[in-house]
């Protein structure tokens, strides 16, 4: 029959006459009209609050134009003229000219800003020009390089060459610790100036051991969750949701209490005589109050993946194995671990990325050396103000968490992913 | 981005921008009320226009964003000397100006009556504080530090150090009790020697830092007995040392000192009620009336007059005042200029620093 | 091949006891001897408790008080991957993750069998279970009569000498399920292994064992073969569970060894073999098999009592005639009679009478 329909180009119609897939269409638009209307509000909001932040992140890491919009004159130049070419008096003319009018409207800041985000320094020799030069006469070389030498610096005329471009990968290399010279070849910042590369890699690790810890720990619990009768269960599965339902702050805020060093932990441990008065330990305010505090926050999004995995299994399955000669071990490795990896995947991939973009808990328990990327990004969104920079770091967090997934993809398979 | 990132902000802010009440953006705990008792309450008061007070760890980015989202819900901030001056460089902010400010209660012209650059093109100086050092005197039951120099000694005195996250104030420190004289610590910081200089005095203390965000949080890591000592916004110190009988002791030897002040983001939903309460807050009597409520010296010459007890009745204010005589002997005004143009340069060298092991 | 005393059983339970809460027990004092080569079947209703024994048996549960002995070992301590039995579980219970040839080799590769040996004693299972060209796929790919006879060969692939098996056939359809029961049947006789076998399906139980075990309440009520089960049960639970039956309550009038008349509700007499009634006035349960009631006055049993009856409803079944009659007062009387030439097909309304012989009527306890 279906061989029959391919091979014979003679068009099926309704008993009316009309053609087939004409009349399907018709009969079905209607609820297809109102199946969309059901989901536009959704389709709305995802696009409005997820599709399009994201969009603009991305598109805020390679558009900065600050330079450019405020020095339009100067940025035509730079346009006109092929990179090499000496600064004339059209370009000193240009500069001044745009100079004046940023001055007037007070933006002539923003500019130096985006110049001093490559050359630092930099940011007064515009604000100070900005009020000057209304008063500068021409030639304008030399009486703006009279105001102040540094507009003659080579260095200075190759930064608002690259700057005066809208579209630029420069926060991308600012994002991985490298920059360009002089001479415009790219290069490794300074050893003391590096940091975010170091960041990304300590990210990454903190979350892979986090993500092994919440296994470790979520693993027997989900197991216990799926294999105690119900009210035990519950009862379990509340003491697990329980952390869901308080506020982030107040468990961050519990674990500074109980690790702190004149905290619950370390009294305990003075009180039982375990470590002397002078030695109570580190346990905050570092790496390991990160670890600690964002194991246990993250801990029930590891659990219960595992757990809805781990239900439906039959206690059949490890009893078939033990009747066929396994020992209790092998029948866990062989025949029930092997059917939790989607629960562990999903379990992991899900830590691991909350894990990536954490922010509030290293912030508050992580002292100095358990920040992580995220901190950073909050530092140039907030107080550095340095958008497009923060844009180009959480671009690369997301691009490689992308990378992650597609990873997964290839060796477990994402429809093998059981989040519940 | 910016627009949709400040969408929140703007939505909870609309009821605010609704009424014609003056929201005033500050740093919270003692600091915010203080500026409550003596400018917020006595207004509404005289006006009939409500005042609705915001914390934050540092208002000046705040604004900043959202000025430039075009979404405004603040009608007055209170910023550091060096974040004012950047704000209204960038065209952020209304301006103020000296001709508008009413004249000292004593009769003194605004700009004779105001201490030295106190007043800028889009911004008044409130009060002077200062960044100092603390410590809690029951930790140290024989020698006590005194100066700068003590603080970046863990020979000496062994045990924890809190310092606010952020270069400013802590490299100026640094040097200084490195031996630099307050008069050289900016020429030696405009210099890449001076600030590896800066960085490496720091590294003899890393391992022991505990750091802070929040003006509030100094004096709870002291009292949690968390750190040995700390440095801390001097008006916090006093609030807990005076105000909660913490046995705090100041240590005035290297003090950072500066102006804060009031600044009016450009596009305010009240401007001229913020204007108003701009003039009100900076009158000679409600600058004095502030320091009754936290050690942060007024802006205003002709306030220093009027200035006496502490709000308990009992206590004199001026021996904690940054800018009494007898805290100034080795003392370092802050350089806004200085700071305007290396702040980012510094912090992502200071970030780099913090980061790396 | 049947174990008549516990000394020479393959499998023994003595004195069993088992309680999962400590205040009910689930299995009451069982003692069974089960002999090599035996097919066993433990029958019974849910929560009688023959799955907890299979499980006692398997090692998945211990044994409250008692023992369980094996080849005459007691293994009440033995792991379970210790005691070398084959089992096939209500759900077959294969691997979803592995294929059915690593299915089958699990047991031979924990076992540190080496690989061609695997393979072939694997190629020799799945032929056994005519499965020989699925050992690529996945279980799930199987339809459910595959994955059983799969789950049979897991259960043999490894030669154990016990096989238990805890209604394996449970999930097929009614037609692959009788084929499935050959099957069974087919490779415990050709293997020379032996099976207890837990259902809930007297018709199964029937069918394919040499013994049946009927449980209920923790207890064995009988343990017989099927013939003996089906037509000398020895107490009206037994009576009832397997196969249709009628019963007709009564006290005995008289006694006389295996012959006793009951009186019914309604006064009329009948004969019965008393079975677990021993005195005269004592309540009693009659017990008659549909298809041994007789109303055929020419083929009535020589001597019987016949009593009254009048037809309810009238069933045509093909094969045979199922009629419900009011017999002493109750609707629920039903004989069969098979459709042979010239039977006659009884109307609603008519008045019959019926009877049987009496070593058909047992005289059963009243419950």
């Amino acid at each position: 029959m279906a061989d029959l329909a391919a091979n014979d180009p003679v068009l099926l119609t309704t008993s009316d006459g009309r053609p087939l897939q004409e009349a399907l269409a018709q009969a079905q638009s209607k609820a297809k009209w109102r199946a969309f209307m059901l989901v536009a509000p959704l389709l709305a909001f995802i696009l409005i609050t997820f599709v399009s932040p994201i969009v603009q992140v991305l598109h805020q890491s390679v558009y900065n134009p600050k330079f450019s919009e405020n020095m339009p004159q100067i940025s035509a130049w730079f346009d006109q003229n092929p990179n090499g070419t000496e600064p004339d008096e059209a370009a000193y003319t240009a500069l001044v000219a745009d100079l004046v009018a940023a001055g007037a409207a007070k933006t002539v800041a923003v500019a130096g800003e985006r110049v001093n985000y490559e050359m630092p320094g930099t940011r007064s020799l515009f604000t100070k020009a900005g009020r000057e030069a209304k008063k500068l006469q021409p030639p304008f070389m030399e009486s703006l390089t009279k105001l102040d030498e540094n507009w003659a610096s080579p260095e200075l005329w190759g930064v608002m060459r690259r700057v005066s471009h809208a579209y630029t990968g420069d926060f991308y290399l600012a994002a991985v610790d490298l920059e360009r010279s002089p001479t415009g070849s790219i290069q490794q910042v300074p050893e003391n100036e590096r940091v975010y590369v170091n960041l990304f890699v300590r990210t990454f690790a903190l979350s892979a051991a986090i993500t092994f810890m919440c296994l470790l720990i979520g693993y027997p619990v989900a197991f216990l969750l799926a294999a105690l009768p119900m009210r035990y269960a519950s009862l379990l599965m509340i003491m697990v949701l329980l952390p869901f339902w308080t506020s982030l702050l107040v468990r961050t805020t519990a674990w500074m209490v109980l690790l702190q060093g004149q905290g619950v932990v370390n009294s305990l441990l003075v009180w039982a005589g375990i470590i002397a008065e002078d030695q109570r330990l580190v346990m905050i305010n570092n790496l390991m109050g990160t670890m600690i505090a964002m194991t246990h926050i993250l801990l029930p999004f590891m659990i219960l993946p595992l757990y809805s995995v781990m239900k439906p299994i039959p206690p059949s399955y490890v009893r078939a194995a033990r009747s066929l000669g396994a020992t209790s071990w092998t029948a866990f490795r062989r025949v029930y671990l092997p059917q939790t990896i989607p629960g562990i995947g999903a379990g992991g991939l899900l830590v691991f990325i909350l894990s990536v973009g954490y922010y509030i808990t290293p912030a508050l328990v992580g002292g100095a050396s358990g920040q992580l990327i995220s901190n950073l990004i909050a530092f140039h969104v907030n107080k550095s103000n340095n958008w497009s920079l923060a844009a180009a770091l959480a671009t690369i967090l997301l691009a490689s968490i992308l990378l992650l997934y597609w990873l997964y993809d290839k060796l477990v398979g994402i429809d093998k992913l059981k989040l519940g | 981005m910016k627009k949709l990132l400040v969408l929140s902000t703007a939505l909870t802010a609309v009821s605010f921008a609704a009424q014609a009440d003056v929201t005033v953006m500050s740093w919270g705990g003692a600091y915010t009320k203080s500026q409550v008792e003596a400018y917020h309450k006595p207004f509404t008061a005289a006006t009939g226009i409500n005042v609705i007070s915001v914390d934050s760890d540092n208002p000046a980015p705040q604004i900043k964003t959202q000025v430039e989202a075009g979404n405004v819900s603040i009608d007055v901030g209170d910023v550091e000397y060096a974040d004012a001056i950047r704000l209204c460089d960038e065209g952020m902010l209304e301006p103020i100006g000296m001709d508008v400010l009413p004249a000292g209660a004593d009769g003194t012209p605004a700009a004779d009556d105001f201490l030295p650059g106190a007043v800028t093109d889009c911004a008044v100086a409130t009060i002077v504080f200062s960044t100092v050092y603390g410590y809690d005197n029951t930790k140290f039951p024989d020698a006590k530090p005194t100066t700068m120099a003590d603080f970046f000694d863990t020979t000496k005195f062994p045990g924890k150090r809190g310092l606010r996250k952020g270069a400013k104030a802590n490299l100026e420190m640094a040097l200084m009790a490195d031996g630099v004289p307050a008069a050289d610590v900016y020429a030696t910081l405009g210099t890449p020697e001076g600030v590896d200089r800066a960085f490496a005095k720091l590294d003899t203390i890393k391992s022991d830092v505990i750091w802070w965000e929040a003006g509030a949080q100094p004096p709870q890591l002291l009292a949690d007995g968390e750190v040995l000592m700390s440095t801390a916004y001097n008006g916090r110190l006093f609030a807990a040392a005076v105000a909660e009988g913490k046995p705090f002791t100041t240590v005035w030897d290297g003090q950072v000192y500066e102006y804060d002040l009031f600044v009016i983001p450009k596009g305010a939903p009240n401007k001229d009620a913020a204007m108003e309460f701009v003039k009100f807050a900076t009158s000679t009597q409600a600058l004095a009336d502030q320091a009754a409520w936290i050690a942060y010296g007024p802006a205003r010459k002709s306030s220093g007059a009027l200035v006496g007890m502490y709000n308990d009745g009992k206590t004199e204010m001026a021996p904690y005042m940054p800018t009494s005589a007898a805290n100034l002997g080795n003392a370092l005004a802050s350089s806004y200029e200085f700071w305007v143009d290396h702040d980012g340069e510094l912090n992502d060298r200071f970030n780099a620093w913090l980061a790396s092991n | 091949m049947v174990a008549s005393s516990p000394n020479d059983a393959f499998v023994a339970f003595e004195h069993v006891q088992k309680s999962y809460d400590g205040v009910q027990l689930v299995v009451k004092d069982l003692n069974l001897a089960i002999g090599k080569g035996e097919f066993l079947t433990m029958l019974g209703p849910s929560g009688s408790g023959k799955t907890t024994c299979l499980m006692m048996l398997a090692g998945f549960e211990t044994a409250t008080n008692g023992e369980i002995k094996l080849d005459g070992v007691n293994i009440n301590e033995v792991p379970p991957h210790k005691r070398g039995i084959g089992m096939v579980f209500q759900n077959y219970a294969l691997f979803p993750h592995m294929t059915v040839g690593e299915n089958l080799a699990f047991p031979l590769e924990v076992r540190g069998m080496g690989k061609s040996e695997r393979d072939a004693k694997v190629k020799r299972a799945l032929d056994m279970v005519q499965m020989g060209e699925f050992a690529n796929r996945r279980p799930a790919q199987l339809s459910g009569g595959q994955q059983q006879r799969i789950a049979l060969a897991r259960a043999l692939v490894f030669d154990p000498s016990l096989v238990l098996m805890d209604e394996p056939l449970g999930a097929l359809d009614k037609q692959l399920r009788e084929h499935m029961q050959y099957e069974i049947k087919r490779l415990h006789e050709s293997l020379g292994i032996t099976v207890v076998y837990v259902t809930h399906d007297q018709g199964e139980a029937l069918t394919m064992s040499d013994r049946v075990a009927v449980f209920n309440d923790g207890r064995i009520q009988q343990l017989a073969s099927p013939s003996d089960l089906y037509e000398r049960p020895d107490n009206s639970f037994v009576a009832q569970f397997i196969g249709e039956n009628n019963k007709l309550p009564g006290t005995i009038e008289s006694i006389n060894g295996d012959h006793c008349t009951v009186r019914l509700a309604n006064g009329e007499v009948i004969d019965a073999t008393p079975v677990n009634v021993s005195e005269k006035g004592a309540q009693t349960l009659v017990s008659i098999r549909p298809e041994r009631v007789e109303f055929k006055t020419e083929m009535m049993p020589e001597g019987a009592h016949t009593i009254d009856a009048e037809v309810m409803e009238f069933i045509y079944m093909g094969d045979l005639f199922r009629t419900r009659l009011r017999v002493a007062g109750s609707d629920e009387f039903v004989i069969k009679s098979r459709n042979t030439m010239g039977q006659r097909m009884l109307r609603p309304g008519e008045k019959i009478k019926i009877g049987w012989a009496p070593q058909d009527a047992r005289a059963l306890d009243p419950m």
